[in-house]
């Protein structure tokens, strides 16, 4: 009798084949690639026509700054926008499915997407995954039932709070909160307070850095401010342009124009089959 | 036989004497900065007993001879073996009787030996420091770890107070703070600390040393605010979720 090979159903979830193979390797000596983190300083707080996101905009690869400028607020829906911190793959791969996947489901049912749509997608994927997909989010948007802001964890808990702080610089930037949060806050006074929190982030803790960037989402309308804030520029920039050596002396020019070589026939012979 | 012997591993063994390996009971943050007329301290009363809070009316400050303030975070028994020798440091001073007396920066860098001689014989004492004091009009500020790291600034702070209190203070200190000023600051910090550490117990004294003396205040609570509407009922749209 020959054996039936049967095509088992693919399971959810996260698939721990290749563990036992990593496990043997590592004994071995062999080292992982290290991954690019984002440390981070990430916040949001509710105001009160909306929501304002802060980021600071330092990657890190371990000890040295892979990249000075990063974007780490990510598009979700025209009115939904997520700000991730932890292993900067993992920020960019989830938000970008969530964010095809609001549009579909935009397109099927026919209205703007809704917060907590966003949020039950994310969760489901990074629970799915046990904490293995090392996005840590701040995910804030204005929707028809007002404005939201959320939390998601690696492991996929969430939490629901009127102002939120992610990443290694969160203690520094919840601190500025607790200290001066009220509700009402305008407009421009949330954005100050955005922008402290994440200075403190950025002068206190080591794995955030650069600049400050802010989205301002309110009800049909948003403002991406990337860089609005850059309190660490260039200190040094030499008032002197550089100088070259003296050039290569010109000492007569010739110009030749290139003739056509190819010629077209009007009437050829048809293609050969 | 081996009937009379006592348990030869405790004993004979070549780790025979016991060090410290991990903390019992700790206190939690100290927080301090220097302002117009000397110095201000705070720190909670708690004494945490791994996650318990078990003991709510310690003293984490005292006053060390006539010029300084100690403050310790971590384990309090260590604090008090710690107390102890300075007691017996300032009284061997006291005896000289000579018109000269051991200022602060004379017992930060005492403290400062005793925790790095501590630790090289891996037995420390598992203690944050913050020693603070006025001498002859100049105010001197500095902490000590339990390695025996120390440095001396216009404001410190232990524990989680390193996290949220330093970037508060790094934004808000200024020269010549008033005392009124000062203990708001101090408050202010100290609240974050309450909302966001939980081993902070809201029962503090904060601690004033100038070239006049030093005084403790009695134990006081700070008020809190819980009544954000986003608190209310926060899961409204996010069935489930916290």
């Amino acid at each position: 009798m020959s054996k039936l090979a049967m095509d088992v159903p693919p399971k959810g979830g996260f698939s721990f084949d290749l563990c036992k193979r990593n496990a043997m390797l590592a004994k071995d000596g062999v080292q992982l690639p290290p991954f690019r983190k984002t440390g981070t300083t990430i916040v949001g707080l509710i105001y009160q026509d909306g929501v304002v996101l802060g980021a600071d905009t330092r990657a890190t690869e371990g000890p040295i700054v892979a990249d000075k400028n990063c974007e780490k607020i990510h598009y979700l829906a025209p009115n939904i926008y997520c700000c991730g911190a932890g292993t900067a793959a993992d920020t960019e791969a989830v938000t970008d499915m969530v964010s095809a996947q609001l549009q579909l489901h935009r397109y099927h049912t026919g209205r703007e997407s809704r917060v907590v749509t966003a949020l039950t997608y994310l969760k489901r994927h990074l629970f799915s995954y046990q904490g293995h997909v090392s996005a840590a989010l701040v995910l804030g948007g204005v929707d028809f039932t007002g404005p939201h802001l959320h939390t998601i964890y690696p492991h996929g808990s969430t939490d629901t709070l009127p102002y939120a702080t992610m990443g290694s610089g969160s203690l520094a930037a919840m601190a500025i909160f607790e200290s001066k949060y009220k509700e009402g806050l305008t407009r421009d006074e949330g954005v100050q307070l955005v922008t402290e929190a994440i200075c403190a982030g950025i002068f206190n803790d080591l794995g955030s850095g650069s600049n400050v960037d802010i989205c301002v989402i309110t009800k049909g309308s948003k403002e991406y401010l990337r860089n609005h804030l850059q309190p660490n520029p260039r200190t040094y920039v030499t008032p002197k342009e550089y100088t070259f050596s003296k050039k290569t002396e010109v000492l007569s020019t010739l110009v030749t124009t290139l003739k056509e070589r190819v010629e077209v026939v009007e009437a050829g012979d048809k293609m050969e089959e | 036989m081996e009937s009379n012997q006592a348990n030869p591993s405790i004993l004979c063994s070549p780790e025979g004497s016991q060090r410290t390996l991990y903390p019992y009971v700790t206190g939690t943050s100290v927080v301090a900065l220097k302002y117009k007329d000397g110095i201000l301290m705070a720190a909670d009363m708690g004494g945490s007993y791994g996650s318990t809070l078990r003991y709510k009316s310690v003293e984490r400050m005292k006053p060390i001879g006539k010029h300084s303030l100690l403050g310790a975070s971590g384990e309090i028994s260590d604090f008090q073996e710690l107390l102890k020798y300075l007691d017996e440091l300032v009284l061997y001073d006291n005896m000289w009787d000579d018109g000269n007396s051991l200022g602060p920066k004379e017992i930060h860098n005492y403290l400062t030996r005793v925790m790095y001689n501590r630790r090289n014989k891996f037995n420390p004492l598992w203690n944050s420091l913050v020693l603070g004091g006025v001498k002859n009009g100049e105010k001197y500020l500095g902490m000590v770890s339990m390695i025996g790291v120390n440095f001396e600034d216009n404001h410190v702070a232990t524990g989680f107070g390193n996290h949220l209190a330093r970037p508060i203070l790094r934004d808000e200190w200024r020269e010549d703070l008033s005392f009124e000023e000062g203990v708001k600051l101090l408050e202010k910090c100290m609240r974050v600390l309450l909302y966001r550490d939980r081993s902070a117990v809201n029962k503090l004294q904060i601690a004033k040393i100038t070239g006049e003396g030093i005084t403790i205040s009695q134990p006081y609570s700070l008020k809190t605010f819980w009544g954000f509407s986003a608190f209310q009922n926060p899961t409204a749209g996010a069935e489930g979720s916290w």
